[in-house]
Order: C-alpha cells, then structure tokens, then sequence
C-alpha cells in the first residue's frame, strides 16, 4: 500500500506542475490500480481542490473507469458490430454461463471480472476475447472453455 | 534497407500480433542465424497490411511474395526453402476462393488489385517506428515544402482545390474549413486530430496511426503552419494501447528531429503536438464533446453554432480535423492538388480507407478510390460471402448509419450517392451481413449501442431511443404489434429532427433504412411471429433430426443444461423447456443433425 501510495503522491505531483488533464490523472490512478479506489478520490478531491462529486461525474461517464477492483483476469468480450454479426452475444452468454457471473461483475473467488467493450479494433478477426490485454481471435464457445481452462 | 538482399516486412499490428507475429518474428531471426543468413536477410515489422483476416502476414521483398497464416512450426521450413534454395513455398500462399493454383504475388492477389494508397501509402512497406524509414519515403517533404515555400493562403488553396473532404464522418470541405479557422479574428488558435474512431467495427484510424503515425504528425504540422495555430492535440481512444505507443514514439523522434516543437526547421515556425487518451465514451467523438473532454470538463456535446472554429477549446478558434482526413494533407501538398481531384467522383474526390468486415471471406482494411461500387468493395476484393451464403446487406456508417441491400449494390461510393440510399459515408465501417443476419434485430443493437452511449443531456436521445428500442425488442421477442412499425418511424423522425448533437439525430438512421429495405423481415416478427434469418431466440428452437442422428452423444456430453437425452447410439431429443438456446449441440453436431428454425 505504502509504496502505491507514493505513486499517487508523483501522479498528483505530475499534475501540478505539468498542468494534464484531470481525466489523464484518473487514467494515471486506473492504471495504478485497475480501478478508482474512494479513498484515492478523496486525496485527490482534497489536495487538488477539485469537488468529489466532478470526479464521480467523470468517472461514472466514461466507459473505461471502474469503481470497483477488478479480479485476477480481466475478461473482456467485444461486442462491437463486426463482433455482435459474428456471434459475439453467444460468446457473452457462454462466459456468463461458464463463470456464472453477470457482464460487469467479478466472480466470488475473485478469479475473473467479466466486461464487453465496443471494439477493441481488430474487427477482422471477430468474435474477439482480450484477457488481461491478450488479443483471442475468432473465439468460439469450444475455444472459449479452452481458454478459460488456461487462467483457471 | 541497402546491403541486406531480401527483406521480410512481418506485420506487426494489432491484428496480427494477436496472430502471435512476434512470436514468429523471434522463430525467424534464430533460423535465420541457424543458416547464417542474418547479414542477408532483414526483418522489418511494418504496419498493417490490411489483409488482417489471414494474418500473420509477410511478405518478402524485392519479389513481393506474400505469405499468410504464417506459424512458428511453419518457419524452419520456409527459411530453408525460400530463403536457402530459392524456393518460395507454395503451401502457405493465398489461394483464392474456389481456385487451386496459389498466387504468390501479392500484388496480383485480387484483394489488393483495386485498391489505391494515398491515406496508407506506407502501410506494410516502412517500420512505424522508425523516422528514418519514413523520410526515406519521401516523408516530411511535404511539410518542408509548405514551410519553407507556400504561404499559409496558398496552402489552404491547395487543400480547397484538391477537393479533399472531412473524413470524420460529415464530410465538409477541409480546406473551406481550414479557411474559417485562420480568419477567425484571435491570436492564439489550436488544432486537432480526432483519433477517438468510436464506430464499433470500424478500424481505419487504429490502422494509419500503428502503421504510419508520421503522415499524421506531417498533416498537422502542415495545418498548423496554414491556419496559424501554435498547438495541437490527439484526442486517442483508449482501446488502442498499440497506436497510442507509437503515436508518442512518433513524437518524439520528430521533436528530436527538429521537425515538431520550436522553431521547425528554422523557419520560425513553433506548433508542438500533445496526446491525450479517450476513455470510452463514443459520445467523445463528436466535436464539441471532444474539446469539453480535452478540457477535463463533462464530456457533453452541445449545441452549433458557434462552431469550433470560432469557438472551440478554451473558447478559442479550433480546427478539427480525422486521422485519415490529416493523413490525405501531406500527399496533396507533395503531389499537388490536381493530381488528387483526378482521383475520385465529380463531389467525393480521393480515396476512401473503409474497414470490410462481418460475414465476409476477405476481411481487412483496404483504400479505394471514391465512385468503386460497393459490389466490386464485397464480391470483388472481399471476394463475397463466407460459406457462399446469400448477401443480404451492408451497413455502412454505424450507429449513425444506414444499409445498402442487394439491389443498391451497384451504387457508386460517394458522399451523395449514400446519402441518397439512406445511408452516409461515415469514417469507413462496412460491415456486410448475410442471409442468416437478422435485420430488425441490427437495428436493435444498434439503438442499444445509442442508449448505452447517449449522454443524457437532451430527451429526445436520452428517451427518444429507449422507446424505439423497448419496441424493437418487443417485435424482437415476438411481442410486436402492427402498428410498431409506423411508431418507430415517427418516433424516428422527431429524434432527427429534435436532439441536439449527431449522436441524438442520426441514431434513427438504422431503423429506418432497415425498415425501408426489409419491412418484410419486420412484418414476418410482427404478424407470423417467425425470424426469417433464424437469429432471434425467442422465436426458433433446436430439434434434432432423428433420421441423420447417430447418437455419437457429442451434444449430450456439451450441453450446458443437460436438455438432450438419449442413449449411446440412438437418436437423441431435446427437451424443450430446459433449452436455452445456446447453440452448442448445433456447433458440436457433425452430422448436420441438429436443426433450428
Ligand atoms: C456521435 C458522434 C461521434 C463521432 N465520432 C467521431 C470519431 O470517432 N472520429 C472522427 O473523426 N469523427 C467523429 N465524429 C465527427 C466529428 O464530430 C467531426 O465532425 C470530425 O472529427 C471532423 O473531422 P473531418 O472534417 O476531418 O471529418 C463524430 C460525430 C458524432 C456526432
Ligand atoms: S467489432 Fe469487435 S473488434 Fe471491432
């Protein structure tokens, strides 16, 4: 913690000399912890002089913010068009099923944390699963076990 | 690329790096070394080729022999054959569809024939990540050109004349753009590149920037010196860590250069380039959302004018501009605008960089010049529909877009002629859909794309599309009624005409030219409860042919709610009320025995 901590002091040092973007602070803090800890908004909130209630505005408006941790493997389902015409909606179905979990959510064992997207941007090779920023190409339901079997 | 006799340019964007190419990368250089032929033979990992379906790609220079599906158990061989004998390896060449004969060349492979590069003139043939490479290309000449011997007007005139037009989506004349933002009557003035691309199946500007992030640096450079501005930004999504990696790269190396920051090329000239990443939000495409973003303020659209060439980030004069539109500046410039405007219709002048995707044999990214039909986009370089299934559509456009069915498919690409179809250029997503696509259920998941991404500010988006799209799940559902259909066109109309931004008023777009093309396939959900193209679940349901089962138990042991029963051997059944709808016993089945309708 102690040493996660220090990050954040440098993310909001960055910030106060280089005059970024409060969104590239928030970026900067996801990226520490894969998600927005209430307690770091709070420092933020405090130290920078920004009001708490424009953090959470901007954290709940934009897709990529999460407000809870993420699990051990982040599973993440395009459903992009390309992806959704090439059987996309199965493939969420099958991984909700699989990891009895709902879109959104992590598992009780804190394994996985499931999310879709819109387009991650390799369209071709749809349907499309990234775990943990790893790019699965034509993903079936019988690929999909395989995989899963390989983080489990 | 001098004293090496061969080069192997390996793709190495997203795609195929998905396709492990870095992985091969690293298994050629050790067989390479195996037969000391490191000093003959180079690899260079290049941008996107745009054949990204058959990935991982490479294709050896000078010859122009074109490899695909490459993988790693493949490479010892190859080394040994092409690269030692002198013998190209046939098996892992392109072999059109239906044909036996492979055709090593890649320039003789039908998806490349009809394509012509302006926008992604390097794409596959320079590293991306090296400046070297794309001076060496020409690169920055352009730009010096501008600076060193045009003024600012004569620039703009150039743009005008060649005719190029906004790539974003709306197509406005860049150059009358370009124009409105120098006169604009402020001292400071700043320009952007909106490289958010939210379009879901489109990747035109993830591809340009991974594969020549340089073109676009140029292109700004370029609009800069011409509108007056000091500064500029890359509004980025967040989705493409690959592009944003080299974008920065790119930066730096033309600061280090001398070609971006202070002082360009001692002609006095000062414009620095900063990024910033997106995080997903479509909504933050939009031009005005955008700047609130960059701003750091609630990302909301609102309403023009002013326009942000008046009034844009911090309230000052602002140029926006798409990646590929800022990457079509530096060839103008190069090669003048006569010789762009003979590319093209009389209004759509150039090339398009469209993504071809969906149930497609050839998918990928590919550049053609403006009036190519859209038959020649999917039947010839797309080499039609996988399993030679029946075309239905494409849709063109996205969220903001409209479909082009069979009987259109003769429309030549331009801004008017789409339009005109019911659709719109848009940034190039086309996504071609069969005979076992569901067309009212498209137009579903595209209103629930919209909702998931209206932000909220005006009631005809916010509420508007989650009527439009409870009625669409209603007929999707089977619940549909008559007179839906008439309600989502008039509740389509009064969106277009009543919401604030682009997002809101085009949001109607897909239900409307589905409704216009397929009312058939709207009135079969309403009236016989049936989906024609077998998508929606609510209205099929699985059977298993007995006559064709040979109870090998496959679907048995892979169902997930354990709905089939049988005996080893004997034909099986699925009881009705434990299916789901899953699809597996079908996916498991190979004797075509499993049915649904
Ligand atoms: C909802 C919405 C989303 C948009 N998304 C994008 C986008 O992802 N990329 C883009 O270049 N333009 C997008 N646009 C268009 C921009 O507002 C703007 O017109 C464009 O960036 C101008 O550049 P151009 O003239 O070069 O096309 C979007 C517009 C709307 C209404
Ligand atoms: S639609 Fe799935 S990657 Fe683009």
């Amino acid at each position: 913690m102690n040493e996660q901590s220090e990050k954040i002091d440098q993310i909001i040092e960055k910030f106060k000399n280089e005059k970024g973007t409060i969104i590239g602070l928030m970026q900067d803090i996801h990226g520490e912890y894969r998600y927005l800890p209430e307690e770091v908004l709070l420092r933020v909130s405090a130290e920078l002089d920004i009001p708490m209630a424009k953090l959470y505005t901007l954290a709940t408006f934009y897709k990529s913010f999460r407000l809870e941790p993420v699990g051990k493997h982040h599973v993440r389902v395009c459903i992009g068009t390309a992806c959704h015409v090439n059987g996309a909606t199965k493939i969420v179905e099958t991984l909700e099923r699989e990891l009895g979990v709902k879109s959104g959510q992590t598992t009780e064992d804190n394994q996985f944390t499931l999310e879709t997207v819109n387009c991650l941007g390799a369209c071709a090779l749809g349907p499309l699963v990234l775990v943990d920023g790893e790019y699965h190409g034509k993903i079936d339901q019988g690929k999909l076990k395989k995989l899963l079997n390989k983080y489990r | 690329m001098g004293r090496f006799r061969t080069n192997l340019l390996l793709c190495a964007s997203t795609g195929c790096v998905s396709n492990k190419s870095l992985e091969l990368k690293e298994a050629i250089e050790i067989e390479l070394k195996k037969h000391s032929l490191q000093n003959e033979i180079k690899i260079i990992l290049t941008g996107c080729n745009g054949f990204c379906a058959n990935g991982p790609i490479m294709v050896v220079q000078p010859e122009g022999i074109f490899y695909q599906f490459l993988t790693v158990d493949d490479v010892p061989h190859l080394v040994e054959e092409h690269f030692l004998k002198g013998r190209p390896v046939e098996k892992l060449m392109y072999i059109p569809p239906k044909k036996e004969t492979p055709v090593p060349k890649m320039s003789d492979i039908e998806f490349f024939k009809k394509q012509q590069l302006i926008a992604l003139s390097n794409r596959g043939s320079i590293d991306p990540e090296n400046i070297d490479e794309y001076i060496g290309k020409d690169g920055y000449r352009a730009m010096v050109k501008a600076l060193t011997a045009m003024t600012p007007e004569e620039v703009i005139e150039e743009i005008k004349s060649s005719g190029l037009r906004g790539r974003g989506g709306a197509g406005f004349p860049t150059g009358r753009k370009w124009e409105i933002c120098k006169n604009a009557r402020e001292d400071e003035k700043f320009i952007i590149c909106n490289a958010d691309e939210g379009d879901p199946g489109a990747f035109m500007d993830r591809s340009i920037v991974e594969s020549d992030p340089h073109c676009i640096l140029e292109g700004m450079v370029i609009g800069a010196y011409a509108i007056g501005a000091s500064a500029g930004f890359v509004y980025i999504r967040d989705e493409y860590p690959l592009a944003l990696k080299r974008l920065i790269h790119a930066i730096k190396q033309a600061k280090k250069y001398g070609l971006l920051g202070k002082d360009i090329l001692s002609t006095g000239f000062t414009f620095d380039i900063s990024v910033n990443r997106g995080a997903g939000a479509f909504v933050c495409g939009e031009e005005t959302s955008l700047i609130h973003s960059l701003e750091g303020n609630t990302p909301e659209p609102r309403t023009k004018p002013p326009f942000p060439a008046f009034s844009g980030y911090r309230q000052k004069p602002t140029n926006i501009n798409n990646v590929e539109t800022w990457a079509n500046v530096p060839r103008i410039i190069q090669h003048g605008a006569k010789w762009y405007s003979e590319i093209g219709t009389e209004t759509s002048k150039g090339t398009k960089v469209f993504s071809i995707v969906g149930k497609l044999k050839n998918t990928g990214l590919v550049e053609v010049p403006m009036g190519i039909t859209m038959r020649e986009i999917v039947f010839d370089i797309g080499g039609g529909i996988l399993k030679d299934k029946k075309f239905k559509a494409v849709q063109i456009g996205g969220p903001s877009g409209g479909c082009i069915p069979d009987h259109l498919l003769d429309t030549p690409i331009d801004y008017e002629s789409l339009t005109k179809a019911g659709a719109i250029m848009g940034s190039g997503g086309l996504i071609v859909m069969d005979e076992e696509t569901c067309m009212v259920e498209v137009a579903r998941y595209f209103l629930s794309f919209v909702q998931d991404e209206s932000c909220g500010k005006c009631p005809p988006c916010r509420e508007g599309t989650k009527h439009m799209l409870n009625i669409l799940t209603e007929i999707t559902e089977g619940r549909g009624k008559e007179e839906y259909i008439d309600l989502l066109q008039n509740m389509g109309m009064l969106i277009k005409e009543t919401a604030i931004c682009g997002l809101g008023n085009t949001s109607p777009n897909p239900v409307l030219t589905t409704i216009r093309y397929f009312r058939d396939e709207y009135e079969a959900h309403i009236k016989e409860k049936r989906c024609p193209a077998r998508t929606c679940k609510t209205l099929i349901h699985y059977s298993i042919l007995e006559d064709k089962c040979t109870g090998c138990h496959l679907c048995f042991k892979n169902c997930p709610t354990q709905a089939i029963t049988g005996e080893v051997k004997k034909a099986h059944f699925i009881t009705q009320q434990k299916c789901i709808k899953c699809g597996m016993c079908f996916d498991v089945c190979r004797f075509d025995a499993v049915r649904y309708e």
